[in-house]
């Protein structure tokens, strides 16, 4: 039977200790005629030759192309070695460190993140991760409600320029707990929020101001200036960021002249693969005054009866195992075995690894933009600096285009129409440290081809 | 040692990285990072060797038996984590459009529809990605089915006083006030509370069954007659599945929304904490609301719906579609099991749970429900050793671990004083269990000859008993350089 390891003599023993015939009698208490007599519908098992075969199958029916989509999710490169030791049996098959004495490894390890994430970002304290850098942006919101006692109004100040599945699953988490998110919109020119929009939108008294930097447009936001603003008019700051850009820009723990009070985003470019959007892990990082506030697990470092140094979970008691319906969040299981393929990932990097890393996915996405800003038809989006990631205005429909490339093995970008209508033919490109100098000239001659070659049936019509 | 206390300025990890740091002078120097991170500088074979011994100072199902009562840590199986990292599930970028990932999309669109079949649903989401998410979405429904039908009245949620943290944690970030049901000694809802508990103010009643005491609820239609008589619906807590998988399905005892523990029953990996999924079910009347994103098929081509397909849905919990590596995993465990391994999972964990209680009685352990049946989970409760012996269901379990088992859920429920929550599984052999039976009987020999030995537990893991209330009074929660010189 698979993976049920019992003989037909050791289940008559077992039915005779417990004083039954059958394994029927087990279930004597649950009323008969609710009771199914199988999984109709459901079909038959297939041995793990067979379910490889269909899975191999399966993933070969996913297209293979080359990647120039970002939009919150990034293909970079990770040593062999990470998933290799993250598979292991004893983080892979591990439960919540409930036992400390029995559970060192994955403890130790989660302070060793913490104590990355904090140095990373330039925060005061980490927790143990949430689900994904939306859900993470929800979380650090209503901790920002909970923490600020000087406002009252509940009113969240969230720029366009945060990525649209973000703001909409924010959204949907905390729609309900009478909460204010104000959108505010960008500047067309720059790609980015202005601080006198965000004045305008935040009126009297803002609980806090959300920053994604760099935006989900790629532009490099004015966070020094917004970030004092939010602290003169009592507002607490919140930066959304992509952990491995802070490897070359200003880490949110350093924006204008006390820093960023929260700091969340999506830690999947440290070492999760693209695997179709997850499990990635959000990251949530505070300041000290707000570790009260925090949701989620925390790794406390302490010793034993002999001094020995040890780690266990700590401040449990703001957490719903203890605190039922008044704990900060009801979040219980997190993203455990991503954080330690990132612990291992960022370990094995090093920040010299991290830094290059970044640079190169900067250097890469210029060289993409200059390239294929050079076509007829193509101009870049907005002025303002970026990083990593970029707009553009394509002469014709994004979604035909986007179409064409793909039928070119190329997955071009993503396709603002359905979040930025006001764009127009608007796509969002990314080419990371693995795009080669020979992926991007691809991309481009397909580029030139696809709008060459429609220009041309136009002219013959 | 930490990973830090390995590092020197200037070493330089691996080649897995750019060797030349890339011109990035384009950046205005207002946004660039003025000092590196402090992050260690090591190299990749002390990377390796730190991971892999740290590995080993952690209990796990591949290790050692697991029986934490509630969490159900199976076996899981070794082919689900191959296949599911196959190059060509590992490489798709979340936003790649429908048409090129029909492979991918085709895998969740079975996994909704086998999860509807297993549990009796009208239709299922699997975008939460952990049980307390699909909790969230749960009772987010149900707060959106009321306002829908303009019943805005409902403003109360009811959980057993035996429920897990998370459901009135739920309820609260959903908006709704709490009250609590009082449970019978037997084990069984109180009735009569109930009763007078619900009206037009009850939006549902969250409910575990079997319960967290480990067993199964018999008065269940009766409970859905009041809840549903009185407007409010029921919602399955799908923490105790394992129990009832192939047995009896959530959707025929009248439950109306349903979140399912893929990291619990469909033996996807626990992680050290995660991720999990919390897919959701819904009865028909609920299906408008299910959270996105929604796989369908049409014409024989899947497609992810959007929220122009469905504009009551309570929307988007992730940024794309929650943990997809979590479901492939479950998506493939299903399919090795298939209809009949699936309908044998209660079947041989009720058989365990029942053994393991027997045994527990025969060797003179007091029960906590000695009277009735243990669904795949049971309760021993070490009140009279606590009281004689001065020994606690803490020091059993710690010294538990020296003894080469996994301690089971202790403290929990909280009905039960000085409590062990045994749940062994399917995938435990009959000496497993008995060894485990043998290891309790001897905790309580040495409780009697040598308490010491128990109360100081563990004495061969890498820590003794770690000092808690000093972590919580003096945090130390990251590694800095100047606070830890050296």
């Amino acid at each position: 039977m698979p993976f049920i390891p019992h003989t037909d003599q050791e289940i008559d023993e077992m039915l005779e200790a417990i004083g039954i015939k059958d394994t029927d009698a087990l279930f004597a208490e649950i009323p008969s005629h609710l009771r199914v007599s199988g999984l109709e519908g459901i079909p038959e098992g297939m041995t793990e030759m067979d379910v490889s075969r269909l899975m191999h199958q399966r993933a070969a029916e996913n297209k293979q192309a080359v990647c120039f989509l970002g939009a919150g999710a990034y293909e970079h490169h990770i040593p062999a070695a990470v998933w290799q030791l993250t598979t292991r049996g004893e983080y892979y098959t591990a439960y919540t460190p409930y036992q400390a004495e029995a559970s060192q490894g994955t403890l130790q390890l989660t302070y060793e993140y913490q104590s990355m994430m904090t140095a990373l970002t330039d925060m005061d304290v980490s927790n143990a991760s949430l689900y994904d850098g939306a859900s993470a942006l929800a979380e650090a919101i209503l901790m920002a409600v909970r923490g600020n006692r000087k406002s009252k109004s509940r009113k969240i100040v969230i720029p366009r320029t945060v990525h649209p599945a973000y703001r909409k699953t924010a959204n949907t988490i905390v729609g309900g707990q009478n909460i204010e998110l104000v959108e505010v919109d960008y500047n067309r020119a720059s790609g980015t929020v202005s601080l006198d929009a965000i004045k305008q939108a935040a009126g009297d008294d803002v609980t806090a101001v959300v920053i994604q930097h760099p935006s989900f447009f790629g532009t490099l936001e004015d966070v020094d200036a917004i970030t004092d603003w939010a602290h003169q008019n009592n507002a607490l700051m919140i930066a959304i960021t992509n952990p491995l850009s802070i490897a070359i820009l200003k880490p949110p723990g350093q924006w204008g002249e006390r820093g960023a009070d929260i700091a969340c985003g999506d830690g999947q470019p440290l070492g999760a693969p693209l695997s179709s959007g997850g499990p990635y892990y959000g990251f949530l990082c505070c300041s000290q005054k707000l570790v009260r506030q925090m949701p989620g697990r925390i790794v406390g470092r302490t010793t034993d009866v002999n001094g020995t140094r040890g780690f266990v979970l700590t401040l449990q008691a703001r957490e719903q195992h203890i605190r039922r319906s008044k704990a900060t969040s009801n979040i219980c299981t997190n993203q455990g075995l991503v954080v330690t393929a990132s612990t291992i990932h960022m370990a094995i990097l090093g920040p010299r690894g991290l830094e290059h890393t970044a640079a190169a996915c900067h250097a890469n996405t210029r060289a993409l933009v200059e390239q294929l800003n050079a076509i007829d038809g193509v101009e870049t989006a907005f002025s303002s600096p970026i990083f990593h990631e970029s707009v553009l205005l394509l002469d014709r429909p994004a979604d035909q285009v986007l179409e064409a490339l793909a039928e070119r093995d190329i997955l071009g970008g993503y396709d603002l129409a359905a979040d930025y209508p006001e764009l127009g033919n608007a796509i969002l490109v990314c080419a990371t440290e693995l795009r080669t100098e020979e992926d991007i000239m691809a991309y481009r001659s397909a580029l030139q081809a696809i709008l060459d070659v429609e220009i041309r049936h136009k002219e013959i019509a | 040692m930490l990973i830090h206390e390995h590092s020197k300025p200037g070493r330089i990890g691996a080649p897995q990285a750019p060797v030349v740091k890339a011109d990035i002078s384009d950046i205005p120097e207002q946004f660039v990072r003025k000092e590196r991170a402090r992050l260690p500088e090591v190299s990749e074979l002390q990377a390796v060797r730190h991971y892999t011994r740290l590995s080993k100072k952690n209990f796990s199902i591949d290790t050692h038996f697991y029986p934490l009562g509630s969490c159900t840590m199976k076996y899981n199986p070794r082919a689900c984590n191959s296949l599911a990292m196959l190059p060509g599930f590992l490489s798709r970028h979340p936003l790649t459009p429908d048409r090129y990932s029909q492979g991918f999309l085709a895998c969740m669109y079975e996994l909704q529809s086998m999860l509807c079949n297993a549990m009796g649903m009208a239709a299922f989401s699997l975008a939460p990605m952990a049980g307390a998410q699909g909790e969230f979405a749960g009772i987010k429904m149900i707060s959106a089915y009321h306002k829908a039908n303009k019943d805005d009245a409902r403003k109360e949620v009811l959980v057993p006083d035996a429920a897990h943290g998370t459901n009135p944690a739920t309820a609260t970030m959903c908006g709704f006030t709490v009250k609590e049901i009082p449970t019978l000694d037997n084990g069984d809802v109180n009735l009569d509370a109930l009763r007078q508990a619900t009206g037009p103010q009850t939006a549902a009643l969250m409910l575990t069954n079997p319960s967290t005491l480990g067993v199964f609820e018999r008065q269940i239609e009766k409970i859905a007659a009041i809840v549903h008589e009185a407007g409010g619906l029921l919602y399955y807590d799908g923490a105790n599945l394992n129990a009832i998988l192939g047995k009896i399905r959530p959707g025929d005892m009248g439950f109306d929304v349903i979140h399912t523990n893929l990291h619990k029953t469909f033996s996807t990996p626990h992680g050290g904490g995660g991720p999990g999924s919390g897919a959701v079910g819904v009865a028909a009347r609920l299906e408008p609301f299910l959270p996105l994103p929604l796989i369908s098929k049409e014409n024989n081509q899947y497609r992810s719906l959007t929220g122009q397909d469905a504009p009551q849905s309570i929307g988007y919990l992730s940024a794309f579609m929650g943990n997809a590596g979590v479901l492939l995993r479950a998506y493939i465990y299903m399919r090795l099991l298939g209809k009949t391994g699936m309908e044998r999972v209660a079947e041989f964990a009720t058989l365990n749970a029942n053994y393991m209680m027997a045994e527990a009685k025969r060797r003179g352990f007091q029960l906590a429900i000695p009277e009735r049946r243990a669904s795949h989970e049971f309760i021993i409760t070490l009140k009279k050793e606590a009281s004689e012996l001065h020994v606690t269901a803490m020091d059993f379990a710690k010294r538990l671990l020296d003894l080469g088992y996994h301690a089971p859920t202790t403290y929990f429920p909280l009905l039960v004083p000085e409590c062990l929550l045994i749940e062994p599984t399917e995938s435990e052999a009959k000496e497993v269990l008995d060894g485990f039976m043998d290891a309790l009987e001897q905790i309580r020999e040495e409780a009697k000859t040598d308490p010491e030995l128990v109360t100081t537990a563990p004495h061969t893991l890498p820590v003794q008993r770690l000092d808690e209330v000093s972590a919580a009074r003096n945090l130390d929660l990251a590694w800095k350089t100047e606070r830890h010189p050296g």
